[in-house]
């Protein structure tokens, strides 16, 4: 039998991919059944009417980790309280795509909104690793001189986007993965500050409207 | 007109609503919508200006008037139509509905109208029509609005450009753009405003204003108003912050101030969303916080009084007493305002 906290700690590293924060840490996981097969997973969003794509994406994402380990066979994802929870529900549960989910108002699966949103969150996390560096050392660096916590979710996200996150790779990189010129530092230091802002901000709006949806139900 | 210390603000609110959403003018879609709202309103709102939801689906004509002109310090109110109905299938906030409305309170209101490309030739009459009677100055476009199977359109869309075409012909310069949750192909990021850039480009002497400075791309509205002279922010729902979370409206802010500059941004409250009392009272207190000034700077009083009202009278040709003018020999320009490659 799989324990509650497996689960959890599988959901804890699947991220909603506009905000860059993790299902649990943003309190959109609302209940968690592991007693039986098929696992249970109950999600919930900040409003009704948030949008479907990225819905989506965190339901098969959220799938896809619990799937993963070991001794579990079935999940079952619940999306509640969204105007496409039938539709993502239903496409989720078969491992079907985003396209058999709305066949009418899809052209296309979500990797290339997946990927913009990763070079974003690149941007934002490049951002709060310069906060603590002086800005005349950031072109020079190489990755390989950068520790803790932030490096590594760089790093990460790096390997995601298919951009060498190898030592020798330079620390800093622009979203599409080049190498951060001296010149362009201080613009590059203004938008990865830009881009953190905006979704900070949209994260702390999540989590309050959320509170605000469910005032006195708690989160898992 | 709101007076502080000595110095009076031009009030314009740019960014206002008389909407109808009772049970009987609503389905599940606009049941959800309206809870949604309600859920923006009781979140960011002192609590002293919350409602009960009875009042939130459709406040009168007097709380409208009293909240904005009687206690609200607003000058002049534009009006911006959501139609909305496939939610709401009298509509949610249409021009007729805001005429009749304005129509008693005249020198108050200034009422916008809307279109959709998607009804084609007809709907270019029906803007004709529309102008006819209200002698429009601006439209409101919303994006996500759903049209039978169809859950969105962009301002880059063949079948808008003839619209544009016709608010040029017709003087309606004002084209105040909201993104929403859905767009076709529903699998492309609905709140993205690169068409916004697309269209201004295109209709340099038509005025884009971007609502809620393009929140949730905050990002990407400021990267797009840097290239195109003739896109603005307009603060409807970045509003609020000020008291939940003042330091992230010091961000949005001072970003757009370094991004666009002090002349193409713009108050709005959302009424009755929320209302303009609080928020012009907090933003006139309202100063970038010291450990945050070294990176965003601070704002003026002149500043304040071109965002309250002196950038929108410009837009909508606002008579603004002389008073309450600010001088305007030396032109600041936004530091971040020279075209760079992006990122």
């Amino acid at each position: 039998m799989t324990a509650v906290a497996d689960v959890l700690g599988a959901l804890e590293r699947v991220r909603d991919p506009e905000l860059d924060q993790s299902l649990v840490e943003l309190g959109f996981v609302a209940g968690v059944e592991a007693d039986r097969e098929p696992v249970r997973v109950r999600l919930r969003l900040p409003t009704y009417f948030c949008a479907p794509n990225f819905a989506f994406l965190m339901a098969a994402d959220a799938r896809a980790a619990v799937e993963a380990l070991p001794g579990v066979e079935s999940v079952q994802i619940e999306l509640e309280d969204h105007f496409t929870a039938g539709e993502i529900n239903a496409a989720v549960g078969c491992g079907a795509g985003f396209v058999d989910a709305f066949p009418d108002h899809a052209s296309d699966e979500l990797d290339e909104l997946r990927t913009l949103f990763r070079r974003k969150a690149l941007m934002a996390r490049q951002g709060r690793l310069c906060a603590s560096l002086a800005a005349d050392a950031i072109a020079a660096l190489r990755l390989g001189e950068l520790a803790g916590a932030d490096a590594d979710r760089c790093r990460e996200l790096r390997a995601e986007l298919g951009i060498d996150s190898g030592p020798d790779a330079p620390a800093f990189v622009t979203a599409q993965g080049a190498a951060l010129r001296a010149a362009d530092v201080p613009r590059f230091l203004r938008l990865a500050r830009l881009i953190s802002t905006s979704l900070e901000g949209n994260a702390g709006l999540c989590r309050s409207l959320l509170k605000t949806r469910y005032e006195g139900e708690v989160a898992a | 007109m709101y007076e502080k210390d000595g110095r009076k603000y031009f009030v314009v609110d740019g960014h206002t609503h008389f909407w109808d959403a009772r049970p009987e003018n609503r389905n599940k879609w606009g049941e959800g919508f309206i809870a949604c709202f309600y859920d923006y309103h009781r979140n960011l709102s002192p609590e002293e200006y919350v409602w009960d939801k009875d009042k939130y689906d459709r406040y009168s004509e007097e709380d409208m008037v009293h909240d904005l002109f009687e206690i609200g310090y607003v000058d002049k109110a534009i009006m911006q139509p959501t139609y909305l109905k496939e939610f709401f299938p009298g509509g949610f906030n249409t021009t007729e509905q805001d005429a009749a409305m304005a129509a008693n309170h005249p020198g108050k209101f200034i009422v916008n109208g809307s279109f959709d490309p998607r009804a084609g030739e007809a709907g270019l009459d029906e803007l004709r029509e529309l102008h006819e009677t209200y002698d429009l100055k601006g439209v409101k476009l919303y994006t996500a609005e759903w049209r039978g199977e169809s859950r969105g359109w962009t301002l880059a869309d063949d079948a808008a450009q003839p619209y544009f075409e016709l608010c040029l012909e017709l003087g309606i310069k004002n084209i105040h753009v909201h993104k929403g949750p859905t767009i076709w192909p529903l699998n492309r990021d609905a709140f993205d405003v690169a068409d916004v850039d697309h269209a201004a480009s295109a209709f340099p002497d038509l005025n884009f204003i971007v609502e809620h400075i393009g929140l949730p791309r905050l990002e990407d509205f400021c990267w797009i108003a840097t290239q195109e002279p003739n896109v603005y922010g307009g603060f409807a729902v970045a509003m609020p912050f000020i008291h939940t979370r003042p330091k992230y409206f010091a961000q949005m802010i001072g970003e757009c101030l370094y991004w666009i500059g002090e002349d193409r941004i713009l108050f709005a409250s959302d009424y009755a969303i929320w209302q303009p009392k609080w928020l012009v009272e907090m933003f006139v207190d309202f100063q970038i916080p010291e450990d945050m000034q070294s990176e965003l700077g601070t704002i003026s009083d002149d500043q304040k009084a071109k965002f309250l009202g002196l950038n929108a009278a410009q837009l909508y040709d606002i008579e603004v007493p002389a008073e309450m003018q600010v001088s305007t020999e030396e032109e600041e320009i936004a530091i971040g305002s020279e075209p760079v490659s992006a990122a």
